[in-house]
């Protein structure tokens, strides 16, 4: 019997209350339940999850490589949108 | 006066844990993807962990010096005391999820009884255990379910593996007279009051898994009293070699 390969899922853990979830890798499951079992398996020994979400890998829509210089150089030239030229006074601390 | 039963009723649960997580290891780097290599591999040290806490105990209350290293590295197969269930080759895939499927079964029930048990270190061993094994259940469950409702290869090999096991599943309600003494004392869980939800998990699981329940018959025994298969003896080699050949190695 050929085997069909398994679809490709991605997996996003959010670590703490609060945090957003974050794309820390991808699994290889049969379906969506066995995608969550695998990606607590996989990205969650040490601890570092709170929630786990699955995504199939072929719902993700990507940018184009090629289409690099023109969706992101436009804005190396951008220096101004960088929150850098404000002062910020010292009792406001930590923002 | 309890000191004995508890030591001993210890180390059954101890051993079922530490051999069944051996067999579990050996699916490192032989399962048949990396997502489940490494699923089986952390079902393995939680079993592994579960014994150490086990062992820690049974030598606290012995308190004659020995060590949980003592009692895993340096006893011969007829003083191990787990279930022949436990001891049996890893097999093929469906083999193994069968085997943690039906131990599972019975230990969440299990554990969950032995929460409430009047001896506070074992309730608190138990309460730990409890939730590692509900989710061993939940892979075992699922991956069943998939392997009996799945191509005709994988539903061959599972309901094999069911039919295969079956005869050493009698063995999880087995109690001798100690064991029944610790249950009167509160210490223990009753096991025979774990069959009906083991039997409501296993029907409502193979129903969905599209799988036949085998039908009871002779049932093999002999583990608790240290009488196993000829398989026990190969995971004791593999396990012991370090510290028998080279006695008190540590690294």
């Amino acid at each position: 019997m050929a085997e069909q390969p398994m679809p490709l899922w991605e997996v996003f853990i959010r670590s703490r209350n609060g945090l957003a979830h974050q794309h820390c890798g991808s699994v290889h499951a049969a379906d969506a339940e066995m995608a969550l079992h695998a990606a607590r398996d996989v990205y969650t020994r040490r601890g570092e999850g709170l929630s786990i979400w699955v995504v199939p890998s072929a719902a993700i829509i990507a940018s184009d490589p090629a289409d690099k210089e023109v969706l992101f150089e436009p804005t190396a030239s951008k220096i101004y949108r960088h929150p850098t030229f404000y002062t910020v006074p010292e009792e406001v601390g930590h923002m | 006066m309890t000191i004995a039963p508890t030591f001993d009723y210890c180390l059954r649960l101890a051993d079922d844990a530490l051999v069944l997580g051996h067999r579990l290891s050996e699916w490192c780097g032989h399962a048949p993807t990396l997502e489940e290599d490494i699923a089986l591999a952390n079902l393995a040290l939680d079993y592994v962990g579960q014994a150490r806490a086990l062992y820690a105990y049974a030598t606290e209350v012995e308190n004659d010096g020995r060590t949980e290293d003592d009692l895993a590295y340096l006893r011969e197969e007829r003083e191990y005391r787990n279930l022949l269930l436990c001891e049996l080759p890893k097999g093929d895939f469906a083999t193994t999820i069968v085997r943690q499927f039906l131990f599972a079964a019975f230990m969440l029930p299990f554990w969950e009884k032995l929460t409430r048990s009047k001896d506070a270190t074992l309730a608190a061993i138990a309460a730990k255990a409890e939730k590692e094994v509900a989710y061993h259940l939940r892979h075992a469950a699922e991956w069943l379910v998939r392997l009996g409702d799945g191509t005709e290869e994988s539903r061959a090999r599972a309901q094999d593996a069911l039919d295969e096991l079956w005869p050493y599943t009698g063995e999880m309600f087995e109690m001798d007279e100690a064991e029944r003494a610790l249950v009167d004392a509160g210490i223990a869980a009753d096991r025979r009051s774990v069959r009906p939800v083991w039997g409501a998990t296993l029907d409502a699981v193979l129903a969905e898994a599209t799988l036949a329940r085998p039908r009871d018959g002779w049932m093999q025994t002999g583990g608790r009293r240290g009488v196993h298969s000829e398989h026990l003896g190969h995971v004791l080699a593999e396990l012991q070699y370090l510290q028998r050949a080279y006695p008190n190695a540590t690294w």
